[in-house]
């Protein structure tokens, strides 16, 4: 059955995808619809919604909530990408380093794997994006920093096993180098779980940059969803709405990004499923 | 040589693997603050300029600024290890000081909180695989999906709405009220109350995974060789269930609840800034505003070095708990 048959079968999954789609139509169209500034005065300050010409009302400061969601949408798509392949980079190269030649390289490698999945991760974000002052780098670097461990743990439990099979040992009879034993040959043959951690990965990272935003470590100068939530929160009392709907644009996104991570791993690992 | 023996040198020896671990925090923490702008001096001065010259002079020379970078390091790691961490300008205070007053709210917080989250996953885990696809199943999967997917900071926020604002069953922000000056159970009672919505808010992420996880072992176990064997021998559902699957299926959550710590810490900072409770994650927060990065430096290090620590608990109650764990 090929790849697309199996996904379509989990409706969890499709459903998962439909909302990716369309989380990402916003982001790509936010400057269509709301092609102003997200942070620009656009009319009167804590308007509820669908009045005075806000689809979701407005903040303290008379901003579009609406225009924020379709801009901050941009926002936490790129940064939970950009992170997410920073981390695999840097998590497939330590764990295919570690896994393929075992001994002293493994042990060190695993050594600082272990120390950077001992820190309280969010915590160290923090403080990376506080010294690093927040921008959009520093926010990205930070992610990336908390996330490699888990993909090197799984890339070189994957490169362990796979290292000693028959195919690899054929490869270095045939005399080929070890970068390319481990890009060419063993590296293909791990691209599944790959992908479904770093498709989950996604998810947490546009969580960690929503916790960074709301606290006040987001790029001042680029809408987010965190960022709105953060600067509404005072006026919780009196504008419920400021806060409710990016939160809910989080939690609708994270969701749609989890179901189809789960789709891809019972139809990336056809096998797995069968026997549950 | 007995049990007793093994067990004591099984933590002897996770101890000692514990230390490196520690003192490669404290190096990191070392060059964390060197990363950042200006000497070590002016980080711990708060960058507030509060600091009176003559103290800022004597902190250069009691860190040796103008020796090479090792002599540097070796100095701040005597400092650590005599559990001086500098002076924190904002708060008045040493930062060990600041720090350790912070952390019984904070420890009262995950404790309610860890005990919440794997109490009620356990018991939603159990549920969801004893009526297997059945539409409980369904609705409490439903449940930890949704959970699992929403910023802890949101959901505190939406408590506060409803549970505060609206309905106002709950305070909305603070450990206590101390306006009132309660005193013995009156201040218990006025503290559990605050406790309330915090502990439910921390709980809700981790127990949407205990809750998946107790229900993915509970069917791993029921695909056990032992469970054909209880069946065959003609033993009730209900007993295979609750004698013997649910103590094998409890180990792995136990686990988890561990590795968990450190980002229970990192959702402790999010879920006190949101309620104000007065513990190390609302001092993180305020560090961040007032810009005191050797505190929050401080916090980082402490919570660390808090994760080690109850990593090595989990493992010596997981030896005890589970006699196949190979300790020797």
């Amino acid at each position: 059955m090929s790849f697309w048959k199996r996904f379509a079968r989990n409706r969890q999954a499709v459903l998962g995808m439909f909302i990716l789609a369309l989380v990402i139509l916003m982001a790509l169209f936010a400057g269509a619809f709301y092609p102003d500034d997200p942070f620009r005065l656009a009319g009167k300050p804590l308007a509820p919604p669908g009045t005075s010409g806000f689809l979701l009302g407005s903040d303290s400061l008379g901003r579009d909530v609406a225009s924020g969601i379709a801009h901050g949408a941009k926002t936490s798509i790129m940064i939970g990408l950009v992170a997410t392949v920073a981390a695999v980079f840097i998590g497939v190269i330590f764990g295919a380093l570690s896994g393929y030649y075992g001994g002293k390289i493994d042990d060190a490698l695993m050594r600082v794997t272990e120390m950077f999945q001992t820190i309280p991760s969010f915590v160290f974000a923090i403080l990376l994006v506080a010294i690093m002052k927040p921008s959009i780098e520093s926010i990205v670097i930070a992610i990336t920093v908390v996330s490699w461990p888990g993909v090197a743990r799984l890339v070189r439990g994957e490169f362990l096993a796979l290292k000693n099979r028959e195919f690899v040992q054929a490869c270095h009879t045939l005399g080929m180098g070890d970068i390319q034993i481990m890009l060419r040959e063993i590296l293909p043959n791990c691209v599944s779980p790959i992908i479904v951690v770093g498709s989950l990965m996604v998810a947490t990272a546009i969580l960690i940059e929503s916790g960074l935003a709301f606290l006040g470590l987001g790029d001042p100068n680029i809408m987010s969803w965190g960022f709105q939530i953060g600067a509404g929160r005072t006026m919780l009392r009196s504008a419920w709405w400021v806060c409710t709907f990016p939160g809910i644009a989080i939690l609708v996104t994270v969701l749609a990004i989890n179901l189809v991570g789960e789709g891809l791993n019972d139809a990336l690992n056809p096998r797995l499923r069968e026997r549950q | 040589m007995n049990r007793s023996t093994k067990i004591l040198r099984y933590v002897l020896r996770r101890l000692m693997q514990g230390i490196p671990i520690i003192i490669a925090i404290i190096v990191l923490n070392f060059f964390l603050l060197n990363m950042a702008e200006g000497d070590a001096v002016d980080v711990l001065a708060g960058e507030a300029g509060s600091a009176t010259p003559e103290y800022m002079a004597e902190l250069r020379a009691k860190f040796g600024l103008d020796q090479p970078l090792p002599v540097q390091l070796m100095v701040y790691l005597k400092n650590v290890a005599l559990l001086d961490l500098g002076y924190s300008f904002r708060h008045d205070m040493p930062v060990a000081q600041l720090i350790l007053d912070r952390f019984w709210p904070t420890l009262l917080l995950m404790t309610c909180t860890i005990l919440t989250a794997v109490g009620f996953g356990i018991l939603l885990g159990l549920l969801a695989a004893i009526n297997l696809n059945t539409w409980k199943d369904t609705a409490i999967s439903i449940f930890a999906l949704i959970t699992y997917a929403t910023p802890l900071f949101w959901v505190g926020l939406m408590m506060i709405v409803v549970f505060s604002i609206n309905l106002g069953w709950f305070p909305t922000s603070g450990m206590e009220n101390i306006a009132a000056f309660y005193e013995g159970w009156d201040r218990v009672w006025d503290i559990a109350h605050h406790l309330v919505l915090p502990t439910i808010t921390l709980s809700l992420f981790y127990l949407a995974l205990y809750t998946r996880m107790m229900r993915a072992s509970m069917l791993e176990q029921y695909g056990q060789d032992y469970v054909v064997t209880a069946k065959a021998k003609g033993l009730t559902e209900r007993r295979i269930t609750f004698v013997h699957v649910l103590r094998n299926a409890l180990l792995p959550v136990v686990t988890m609840a561990g590795v968990q710590v450190g980002a229970l810490i990192g959702g402790s900072v999010i879920v006190e800034s949101v309620f104000a409770w007065p513990g190390l994650g609302m001092l993180a927060f305020e560090s961040l505003f007032a810009r005191d990065l050797n505190l929050l430096l401080g916090i980082f290090m402490i919570s660390s070095v808090l994760v080690v620590v109850v990593n090595l608990i989990v493992d010596v109650i997981y030896s005890f708990l589970d006699p196949r764990i190979e300790v020797a």
